[in-house]
């Protein structure tokens, strides 16, 4: 019995140890205090420093955040109502929406990279900021509409009659009713949409242009050049951003309804 | 005249998103069918005359070679992925008590960071002077730095590392839904291990191979900065022939072409999901559950 016990941890712990050692190297070695050799220099907070005195790079950043933080917010908005009309409403082409929904989120990004860019050309839009935020807001929707609907489905109908049968427009219902029950999934489809934005590389890179730089084809394009310590303390504090989102996110679903 | 809040609350709604994913996903795919199917332009990115040609230069043995090495290393990748990730997913959704959560949790963190770190991270333990290769001679395996960045292993390590959350999240919703008392029916009417694993619970946990196993196969194939960063130059696959395509060779058409080919496969993966699903709840139903 304690053998067999033993052998299961023993197997989620590599599991556990393949996932997470790279990036604990990654981050370890963000302090070494050595430009080349793999040995260990020494603590440093030097390659921060130099991150932090890299102006191109912290436009770069604000770049990013920028269009995170309006995507995210655009595609929370459309996201929602997307998630509240499929669990209210009967309409045209329902079921085909909640599939397609799924779709999206399992296409290969590629795809929806090089479409939008076809698009955005056949437009004759310049490709940079707006064409970015298009398409962020475009593949963080379906992840927001999963979210919100996730936690709508475990509502308590009863609530939503009592409030049409009080009087309550649709919409006020919506205002004062479902959204305030909502409010953690929509906070975690937030928080989430953030996340995919910041760290969208594949799409991204089709849909900017030369004059719109994001922190993710950036990285790209310097890791591309080689290992630098700076790539290490960068990849560290996003990395550190997107655990302490995640967490924040994962928290407020699991909050009981 | 008074607009019906219901009407007009509720088909704002429903008309937003379906504008919003006719305009940005919909038509953009048509537009990428039909590119597919236009020639190569001079000065414009496409000349508007029909032709098969695009997808007849598919079957060029040079390209039918990045097909079939893609298909290759993106089914080895979802293989090791299934292999290591079943017992993982099974395990985890065993587990009980209070650090359930905290382990689950370890699982979905991977999942939302930047796929593009953790490859950056995988060089840097692959590199001739990086960690693997240190560990490797400090036990006296080898005695010179070996090659293990730029070469097809590299990839699919690479490649295992970044989707294995994709493949073990789906097979662990469907493992903790499984009905514990069908195994238990099982074992009272005598089946063996081997039996109910095979008969059992592989034929009712297959709608989560089925979508863990497109969820890693489908962005095998398409990101194309993992074999660009751990795979070097000699990794051309799908996802590198299309990046190519479009931003080097700037051959729309041909690239269009590719990127069909893979909507394809999406969509015959998506039929086997959906008649998997299917069968499984009309056992349900068989069984009475």
């Amino acid at each position: 019995m304690s053998l067999k016990r033993l052998s299961k941890i023993s197997y989620m712990s590599l599991i556990y140890g393949f996932l997470y050692f790279p990036i604990l190297i990654l981050i370890i070695y963000s302090f070494n205090d050595s430009k080349y050799s793999f040995a260990w220099k020494g603590f440093t907070l030097n390659w921060y420093h130099q991150l932090f005195d890299n102006q191109e790079l912290l436009e770069v950043a604000l770049n990013s955040l920028m269009v995170a933080v309006v995507s995210a917010s655009v595609a929370t908005l459309i996201g929602t109502l997307t998630a509240v009309a499929l669990y209210r409403y009967h309409f045209f082409g329902k079921k085909v929406l909640y599939g397609l929904i799924y779709i999206l989120i399992m296409s290969p990004e590629i795809v929806m990279g090089i479409s939008l860019l076809i698009l955005f050309i056949a437009l004759s839009m310049p490709l940079g900021f707006w064409t970015l935020l298009l398409s962020h807001i475009t593949f963080c929707i379906p992840f927001v509409v999963i979210t919100v609907f996730g936690r709508l489905s475990g509502f308590n109908k009863a609530i939503i009659e009592a409030a049409k049968d009080l009087g309550a427009s649709e919409f006020a219902t919506f205002r004062l009713v479902v959204l305030p029950m909502l409010m953690p999934a929509v906070i975690a489809g937030w928080l989430l949409s953030f996340t995919l934005s910041m760290d969208d590389v594949i799409i991204s890179f089709f849909v900017t242009g030369p004059n719109f730089q994001l922190l993710p084809l950036k990285i790209y394009s310097m890791v591309k050049l080689g290992v630098k310590p700076e790539i290490n303390a960068l990849s560290t504090i996003m990395f550190i951003i997107t655990l302490i989102i995640v967490i924040i996110a994962q928290s407020l679903l699991r909050e009981k309804k | 005249m008074r607009v019906n809040p219901l009407f007009s609350f509720k088909w704002f709604s429903a008309g937003l998103i379906w504008f919003w994913l006719g305009l940005f996903v919909l038509v953009p795919l048509l537009m990428l069918l039909t590119a597919s199917f236009l020639q190569r332009g001079e000065t414009e990115f496409v000349k508007f005359a029909f032709t098969l040609e695009n997808y007849q230069r598919i079957f060029n043995p040079i390209y039918l070679d990045v097909f079939w090495n893609s298909f290759y290393l993106a089914a080895m990748t979802t293989l090791f992925c299934l292999l290591l990730g079943y017992p993982f997913a099974f395990l985890l959704a065993r587990v009980t008590g209070k650090y359930k959560h905290l382990l689950l949790l370890f699982v979905i963190i991977p999942f939302w960071t930047s796929s593009l770190i953790r490859t950056y991270a995988m060089v840097i333990i692959l590199k001739t002077n990086g960690v693997m290769n240190s560990f490797l001679q400090w036990l006296g395996l080898i005695q010179e730095p070996i090659q293990l960045l730029y070469t097809p292993a590299a990839v699919v390590v690479g490649l295992v590392y970044s989707l294995l959350p994709f493949m073990v999240l789906p097979l662990y919703a469907t493992i903790e839904k499984l009905d514990i008392r069908l195994i238990e029916a099982a074992k009272d009417l005598g089946a063996r291990n081997v039996r109910i694993f095979w008969s059992i619970i592989i034929p009712l946990t297959m709608p989560g191979i089925i979508a863990g196993s497109m969820l890693v196969f489908l962005p095998a194939l398409g990101m194309f900065y993992i074999p660009d960063l751990l795979g070097g130059a000699k990794a051309l696959l799908i996802g590198n022939l299309i990046q190519n395509q479009f931003l080097s060779a700037r051959d729309w058409p041909f690239g269009a072409a590719v990127s069909i080919i893979l909507v394809l496969v999406m969509s015959l993966l998506l039929v086997l999901y959906y008649f998997s699903i299917l069968r499984n709840s009309n056992n349900r139903d068989k069984v009475g559950l």
